[in-house]
């Protein structure tokens, strides 16, 4: 069965409202041509969840790099995300109204996402103990495991994931270059519909089983990106 | 202490107090500024929380790949010899996980029970946190490295009036006034810079602090 799909008919598969998560650390390691596909459809009310929300002026010569045309189109209602700090328009949509912000310390979004995706119930963690973040939504409770006190965090799963990957082989295998893993990974597991965007298009079997990050069993679409 | 010198003279001290081999992670600012002090033979593992063990130099504009290497701020990056390429979950059993000797980063302010307040100024400034939470909640050890006030406000307090960060983090306190190490028993000024008496340091810090009975000078 090809797994092949067009970037627009990726965008299509995301309805209004719908909660995607978006790989990518400030742009690097972000399917862009999807982005700019969802960005063109003008799909609204999107929940995202995604490291930050990227930054205006992208090294690739746009003027919003990676989320932040979708920031900056207000298609996102709720951005869940660690860091948002380069990207001024989130404060801004937040001020306005317009954009709920779930702030959530980087390494506990990552294990939040792998708890989705693995199966597991939750996530305890230290990080955040005496904080703010104990009241966040995502925290269920804190909580002490012998004597040591901990944040029980939630899972966090979504409709559909978003990744990049520099070599994608047809079933779906994929090799990362540079920094660009960093959620990719574990997003791949934690959503009904996941899709890859390729840099490459490769074989299978181009790709040594030994140099395969994400397996294409966690990958339901791949969409050729066509950058080199 | 003329103010261009301050940055380079803090940095040079915190420099002093990483080990050979030691992996490290830098807060954006001052902190970046360390390596470039290390002593002679001294070699650190720069670990960058978007996923590089080992980050080379700065890439000049030949060597910058920036749609696919960059730092944990965004900008382009390097992996060094024998360096790596991990994902975000990776990055982070590292951070949170003890694997990381030392951290150093910048505060908006700090107290006396080593409670950190670095990430958010409510209804001015509201970044994130990104991996600041857990990289005091998980490093072992954490060092703040920032001017010791803020243009004469005071950063060193009694207890932090922003939100924290962390509770009971920070190991070590690097100003250009002095280093102060944080106790049980609270903060405790073991270098002082002669350029200033302690009276003066005590005036721009709010926190008590003791004095070290073995009290050097901070060069």
């Amino acid at each position: 069965m090809s797994k092949f799909i067009s970037a627009q008919q990726a965008a299509e598969r995301i309805p209004d409202g719908a909660v995607i998560m978006v790989g990518g650390f400030m742009g690097c390691g972000t399917p862009h041509k999807i982005v700019e596909e969802l960005s063109k459809k003008g799909t609204k009310n999107l929940t995202i969840i995604c490291n930050d929300a990227s930054m205006p002026n992208g090294p690739d010569g746009s003027d919003y790099y990676g989320v932040a045309k979708l920031v900056h189109n207000k298609q996102v209602k709720k951005l869940i995300a660690s860091h948002v700090g380069l990207n001024p328009e989130v404060a801004k949509q937040m001020n306005e109204g317009v954009l709920e912000l779930v702030l959530v310390p980087q390494g506990s979004l990552a294990e939040m996402i792998h708890a989705g995706g693995a199966g597991l119930g939750g996530v305890l963690t230290p990080t955040g103990v005496g904080t703010v973040v104990e009241e966040a939504e995502h925290v269920h409770s804190a909580i002490e495991v012998d004597g040591v006190k901990y944040l029980l965090e939630r899972p966090l799963k979504a409709d559909v994931a978003l990744l990049s990957g520099y070599r994608i082989d047809k079933a779906g295998n994929i090799w990362y270059k540079g920094t660009t893993r960093n959620f990719n990974v574990v997003m791949a597991t934690a959503a009904e519909i996941v899709i890859a965007e390729a840099d490459n298009v490769v074989e299978v079997g181009e790709i040594e089983p030994e140099n395969i990050v994400t397996s294409g069993a966690f990958i339901d679409y791949v969409v050729d990106g066509g950058v080199a | 202490m003329e103010q261009s010198q301050i940055k380079g003279f803090i940095a040079a001290r915190v420099a002093r107090e990483l080990k050979d081999g030691d992996i490290i992670n830098l807060g954006i600012g001052l902190p970046t500024l360390v390596p470039a002090f290390l002593p002679k033979g001294v070699h650190v593992v720069l670990q960058s929380e978007n996923g590089i063990i080992g980050t080379g130099p700065k890439p000049s504009s030949e060597e910058a790949d920036p749609l696919y290497v960059v730092d944990a701020g965004g900008a382009p990056a390097m992996v060094g010899i024998g360096g790596s390429y991990i994902d975000s979950m990776t990055s982070f059993t590292l951070i949170r996980g003890g694997h990381v000797d030392c951290t150093v980063l910048g505060a908006l302010e700090v107290d006396q029970e080593g409670n950190l307040s670095n990430w958010i100024i409510p209804g001015k400034k509201v970044p994130g946190m990104g991996g600041a939470m857990d990289l005091v909640v998980g490093a072992k050890k954490v060092i703040v490295a920032m001017e010791h006030t803020a243009k004469g406000k005071h950063k060193i307090l009694k207890k932090c009036r922003l939100p924290f960060t962390a509770i009971h983090c920070v190991n070590m306190i690097i100003t250009e006034m002095g280093v102060i190490e944080v106790t049980e028993r609270g903060l405790n000024l073991t270098e002082y810079n002669p350029e200033f008496t302690i009276e003066q340091i005590r005036e721009a810090t709010e926190a008590d602090i003791t004095i070290s009975d073995n009290l050097i000078a901070m060069r």
